[in-house]
């Protein structure tokens, strides 16, 4: 059955794309005799090469960071490509089936009792190393097999009628299962570097999904953005697996977990230093697990990620892959449990990240930066319940954020929808009456976001505020803080943008309000579905996640600790302290209505009379700015540097061009002296520095 | 072992089509498609020849296998051929390579078609005879007379710079192989032997290793090739028809590689723990500075040519952590590096067929016109950035596993090289292939010709295949590696032993 779940998708990833290749091919039919003769044979490229723009570059307005405007607009609509039907049956049928066999498996793995240990296939082997392709079915996999497949079929039933007018389905829907193996994989594996194999793949369709629309620059670059960055979290994850071997002599997690409390005093000797061996693995890890979900320093991707197809964002971007982080960190709680440093480290960077894209997110303008923000905020509530140790409260969080904050995204792809690809909100507003069913989703998943009670994140997130008070130290006070206070920004940009959007006069033009409409109903059963998780999933699953069932439903998935007793101090946190979180969303939302109903002119007084701050804000805290100065502008400088004068006027010219240069210098009898001998002094420094560096790791060893 | 000698075939076969391509008379069209069929099937038949040396190998055996012995100039050199689970390998993927040169230059190559072939079939059989060559004077026969056909694929058939090229090329090689011919004479005067299996058993003193280490170092590292003696190879490559430059990324660099492994380690290995240091730093440099420079470059193939200097940096510290997963790491990373490199440069000369020019500027947008192209190109750009489930990722991982192991330093700073890669190569695929298809000259540009997804497809096959499943490569060589290693360890412990007790 595993297989099933697992494969099902790549074999729908697989058909679709031979059909998008195979249609490709008809379109654009290779070369015949030699392919050089291709300038004199035009014949053969009859297609207006132009007309691909005006399907795909839809999507580019409002993005006035940018500064890239639709000039495509010419020539006529490309064909869609053919079998695109045949692709989205395909892919979506085998994703539900896919789906259905994971409720199944969710059953009999978390309520049931059966976890569950499928080999596969042999990896990689080399000396103790051995790394095999293999499924852990514990509780903790059971819960994320039952958020990815299920958001992932809904999230292509919506793309069916969501992308009816791209020509390239069928890659669309190839990609979208591609994710979907890859994530499965992910949290399937059984061992760190098959964890790892799925964390890149989600990297890899990541890219491809945000980078579809290939003819948009922007696409490109935020797709290559969102690859480099996670690669940035990758070298510290792949650190963390390398110290995982060298301590454990594996990369197992059956063997790591048993061998973790005799190595709990272990150290490690690197970089240098004896470390506390379990601390140094946690950090690294985390930095892979920062990079992935998006956290303060390494979250730079995510916004631009919005580039991509709407329903990307919600499965890739909002769901499943910016939680991986969290899962990796719920999955290594046998060591987390023994690195107390990391966990402080955890709490600290999860409560600053919620705060901080809150904060972004208030003054937005884009409908899907302002959930892209609200993301990563909730992620750092997440990292915040991994921080205190109360995994099951930040595992119940990943569960219920995927329904309201996919439907938040499905909603506002509704929106665009609707509005022909309009994204800026500032040219929204009034279609509460035009898509009442959307405006009714939206609404469910604002009161599901903001903690509104009975609903699912009334549940889960005010559990992480109270675990962090709970955890009685100086860290979960500072997460405690700044949690309660993003609940009250997330309030307030949640119903700003509820206000924005549907409420008060229309701002766009009558000709695009003539044409709003309702979506399609293939397009509103996922919504709905969803509204339903997002309404119930925290009362139906609390008991379970972190109540009275905690642990023979966890199963021992996440392991707890002798002096955990996280859980136990939540029940005894004071009154205030449970009230604070639905005190903030109320005063959130009188704000947003104060602002945005009944004084719409209060916010640009606001952001005039604050500039800086404002500024500060919508440009994100200067990040993009600072990084592009730190390390783009910077590796490009040296790149050249070291091409042009290490290699070329250094090693060339002291090497072989020197060499022969010298050689005719003295037949000609020049004794001028040469120009650049600066560079002789520099070379000899860099041989120096070589040197010292040699002598520095020989005296190491 | 077997009743008839599979490595002077493997190694001589390709003379006997020589010898057919001689025999062919007239320049017409007719036969200048009879010599590329030549040409073709025998570099097949080789092929098929070596996938029998492949089945019939022993993968238990740690030593050498299928030993052929002749008496040669006098009795103190021999003939003598052998391979072990480190030279096999390669000499399947030189064996596998060549098909596709050939048939890479099926319509590029217009003049001197006949001379092309032969220098391609001459450097086959010197390349395999250098991986199966079981004496030192043998071997480094082979080693340099490799560098004619070379010099003269790039020197005649190269682009505008060629002649720069093909000396800066030579020059450097040549150089470097003086010193380990130096080296050579040395250890036979010690020796009193060249037979490699007779060295390997020798015991150098310690103060002789370091200068035959040495000697031996100047031409791999020059072979690598490693920084700061690597920009022969770019220029080179920009240089070199795109066969040439198959055959120079997928195997010429690798014995640079396969002598460390073969000569170094086991030979001088106290002078290979003592330099260990001196490498990696080397290496370390080599992967974030060609990283760096490959970021920068304006030609395509001058980009992946600086990506190929940094991936033999993850070989060269791989083999000096001196451990399984650096040295099995080392040998996955050339045989995959073989691969990839080799499909990335058919990849560029598909273009460079096109349209005449390898600037970067001059492409954009491809994947409007060339859906097939860009595919293929995505799997082996992510098999270049060491994407998991591609051939790339196993050998960069052991190899930094085992660096790790070693040295965390050098790990740490090697482990940038996977942001690098990323850095370059995606931007590289952005460049050339995606955003809009604007430039009129591309307007009529064809995809993939059925001889290019035949020359394609096998690659890409591979490299999916030795990512998901490496056991065929890994369990190759395991067996050789593990002995490589005791004998190489026990010697340094050894050592390190008299050293104690001569210090009390």
């Amino acid at each position: 059955m595993y297989h099933l779940i697992v494969f099902l998708p790549l074999l729908g990833a697989i058909a679709a794309g031979v059909i998008a290749l195979a249609g490709a091919r008809k379109r654009h039919p290779g070369a015949v005799g030699p392919v050089d003769a291709f300038h004199h044979a035009h014949d053969h490229g009859g297609h207006g090469h132009g007309a691909h723009h005006d399907a795909h570059a839809h999507d580019a307005h409002g993005h006035d960071d940018h500064g890239h405007h639709d000039d495509h607009g010419h020539g006529p609509v490309e064909p869609p490509a053919q079998g695109s039907r045949l692709a989205e049956l395909i892919t979506t049928g085998l994703l539900m089936v896919s789906a259905l066999l994971a409720w199944i498996a969710f059953i009999d793995v978390a309520i049931s009792g059966n976890a569950a240990h499928v080999p596969v296939l042999r990896w990689i082997t080399s000396g103790e190393l051995a790394i095999d392709w293999a499924f852990r079915v514990d509780t903790l996999t059971a819960v994320m097999l039952v958020v990815v497949t299920s958001v992932s079929a809904l999230v292509h039933l919506y793309s069916i009628g969501y992308m009816h007018e791209d020509p390239h389905r069928p890659r669309f829907f190839g990609y979208l299962s591609l994710f979907t193996f890859m994530m499965l994989m992910l949290v399937t594996a059984d061992n760190l570097v098959q964890l790892f194999f799925g964390w890149e793949g989600v990297g890899l369709a990541s890219y491809l999904l945000i980078g579809f629309w290939y003819q948009k620059p922007s696409a490109n670059a935020a797709a290559i953005k969102a690859f480099v960055v996670n690669r940035v979290g990758d070298f510290g994850f792949l650190l963390g697996i390398f110290a995982t071997f060298v301590v454990f002599g594996s990369v197992q997690f059956e063997t790591i977990f048993a061998a973790v409390p005799a190595a709990a005093d272990k150290t490690i000797h690197v970089f240098g230093h004896d470390w506390h061996a379990l601390t140094v693995i946690g950090l690294l890890l985390f930095m892979g697990a920062m990079g992935k979900s998006a956290q303060l320093g390494l979250h730079t991707w995510l916004p631009d990620a919005m580039e991509g197809p709407t329903p990307v964002s919600a499965l890739i971007h909002a769901a499943t892959m910016v939680t991986a982080g969290v899962v990796l960190v719920a999955r290594m709680s046998p060591i987390y449990e023994f690195a107390p440093d990391a966990l402080t480290v955890i709490t600290y960077v999860g409560a600053t990240t919620a705060i901080f894209a809150a904060t972004v997110g208030l003054v937005q303008t884009d409908i899907k930066r302002v959930i892209a923000y609200s993301t990563c905020s909730q992620l750092g509530y997440m990292f915040v319940a991994l921080g205190v140790g109360a995994y099951g409260v930040a595992v119940f969080h990943l569960f219920t954020h995927a329904f309201f904050k996919a439907l938040l995204f499905l909603g506002s792809g509704s929106v665009i929808h609707a509005m022909h690809h309009e994204q800026d909100m500032r040219n929204m507003g009034g279609l509460r009456r035009l898509i009442p069913l959307t405006y009714w989703m939206m609404v469910i998943g604002t009161l599901a976001l903001t903690g509104f009670p009975l609903t699912a994140g009334y549940f889960s997130k005010d559990a992480v505020i109270e675990a962090a008070y709970a955890a009685h130290s100086s860290a979960g006070m500072y997460a405690f803080v700044l949690t309660v206070l993003a609940a009250l920004l997330t309030s307030f940009y949640s119903w700003r943008l509820i206000f924005l959007t549907f409420h008060g006069r229309p701002r766009a033009s009558l000709e695009t309000m003539s044409h709003v409409h309702e979506s399609p109903r293939v397009m509103t059963v996922p919504l709905l579905v969803l509204a339903v998780g997002a309404l119930f999933a925290g009362a139906v699953f609390k008991s379970r996640f972190i109540g009275d069932k905690h642990d023979s439903f966890w199963n021992g998935a996440l392991f707890v600790g002798e002096h955990n007793e996280i859980l136990h101090h939540m029940h005894e946190a004071p009154a205030w302290v449970i009230w604070s979180p639905f005190v903030m969303m109320v005063l959130g939302f009188a704000t947003a209505w104060f602002f945005y109903i009944r004084s719409p002119e209060t916010p640009a007084r606001l952001a005039e009379r604050h500039r800086l701050l404002y500024q500060f804000l919508l440009n994100k805290w200067w990040f993009d700015e600072l990084y592009d100065r730190l390390f783009t502008r910077p590796a490009k400088w040296l790149g050249r540097f070291l091409w042009k004068t290490g290699d070329g006027r250094i090693i060339d010219g002291l090497g072989p061009d020197g060499v022969s240069a010298r050689v005719i210098d003295v037949t000609n009898r020049v004794v001028k002296l040469q120009t650049g001998y600066v560079y002789h002094y520099a070379f000899a420094m860099l041989i120096g520095v070589a040197a010292l560096f040699t002598w520095f790791l020989m005296r190491g060893l | 072992m077997t009743g008839w000698p599979i490595l002077s075939l493997l190694t001589f076969l390709p003379l006997v089509g020589v010898f057919f391509l001689l025999v062919i008379r007239g320049q017409d069209e007719a036969s200048l498609g009879n010599m590329r069929h030549v040409a073709l099937w025998t570099t097949v038949v080789n092929f098929a020849v070596s996938v029998v040396l492949w089945a019939k190998f022993d993968l238990a055996q740690p030593g050498f296998q299928f030993i052929e012995q002749a008496e040669w100039l006098g009795g103190s050199i021999n003939y003598k051929l052998g391979v072990d689970g480190i030279s096999a390998p390669f000499v399947v993927l030189t064996a596998f390579l060549m098909p596709f040169c050939i048939l890479a230059s099926w319509t590029t190559i217009k003049t001197r078609v006949r001379e092309y072939l032969i220098a391609f079939l001459v450097l086959e059989t010197l390349m395999i005879g250098v991986f199966c060559a079981l004496d030192m004077v043998l071997f480094y026969l082979f080693f340099e007379a490799g560098l004619i056909p070379m010099f003269l694929i790039i020197g005649i058939w190269g682009g505008p710079r060629r002649v720069y090229a093909s000396f800066k090329f030579f020059l450097y090689t040549l150089l470097g192989s003086l010193l380990m011919l130096v080296g050579i004479l040395a250890m036979y005067g010690t020796a009193g032997t060249t037979d490699i299996v007779a060295l390997l058993a020798y015991k150098f003193p310690a103060d002789m290793q370091w200068w035959l280490w040495l000697g031996f170092f100047a031409s791999f590292a020059v072979k690598m090739p490693m920084w700061p003696v690597h920009t022969w190879l770019p220029d080179a490559h920009v240089e070199a028809p795109t066969a040439g430059s198959v055959i120079l990324a997928g195997i010429l660099l690798k014995m640079g590689g396969y002598g460390f492994l073969r000569f170094s380690l086991p030979m001088f290995p106290l002078a290979s723990e003592y330099f260990a240091p001196f490498v990696f730093t080397l290496s370390v440099v080599a992967i974030i500075y060609t990283s760096l420079v490959a970021l920068m470059q304006e030609d395509i193939k001058k980009l992946i040519a600086y990506s190929s200097i940094a991936h033999m940096g993850f070989v060269t510290m791989g083999i000096f952590a001196l451990n399984e997963q650096g040295v099995q790491g080392a040998v996955f990373q050339m045989i995959s590096h073989g691969v990839v490199s080799g499909a990335l440069f058919l990849c560029v000369g598909v273009i460079y067929d096109r349209l005449h020019t390898r600037e970067i500027k001059a492409f954009g947008g491809l994947v409007n016109r060339m859906p097939w192209y860009a595919a293929a190109f995505l799997v082996f750009t992510m098999a270049n950035v060491g994407l998991p489930g591609t051939s790339g990722f196993v050998g960069e991982f052991l190899t930094l596993m085992g660096s790790f192991r070693a040295n965390s330093w050098v790990a740490l700073f090697a482990t940038t090289g996977v942001i690098l890669s990323a850095g370059y190569a995606l931007w590289l695929y952005r460049r050339v292939v995606l955003g809009p298809l604007d430039k009129p000259e591309l307007a009529g540009i064809p995809d993939l010709s059925r001889r290019e997804i035949a020359l394609l497809a096998p690659l890409l096959v591979l490299t999916v295949l030795f990512g998901v499943w490496p056991a065929p490569v890994i369990d190759f060589s395991a067996a050789s590696i593990d002995g490589l290693l005791q004998q190489t360890t026990a010697a340094i412990e050894s050592a390190g032993k008299a050293a104690a007790l001569a210090g009390q």
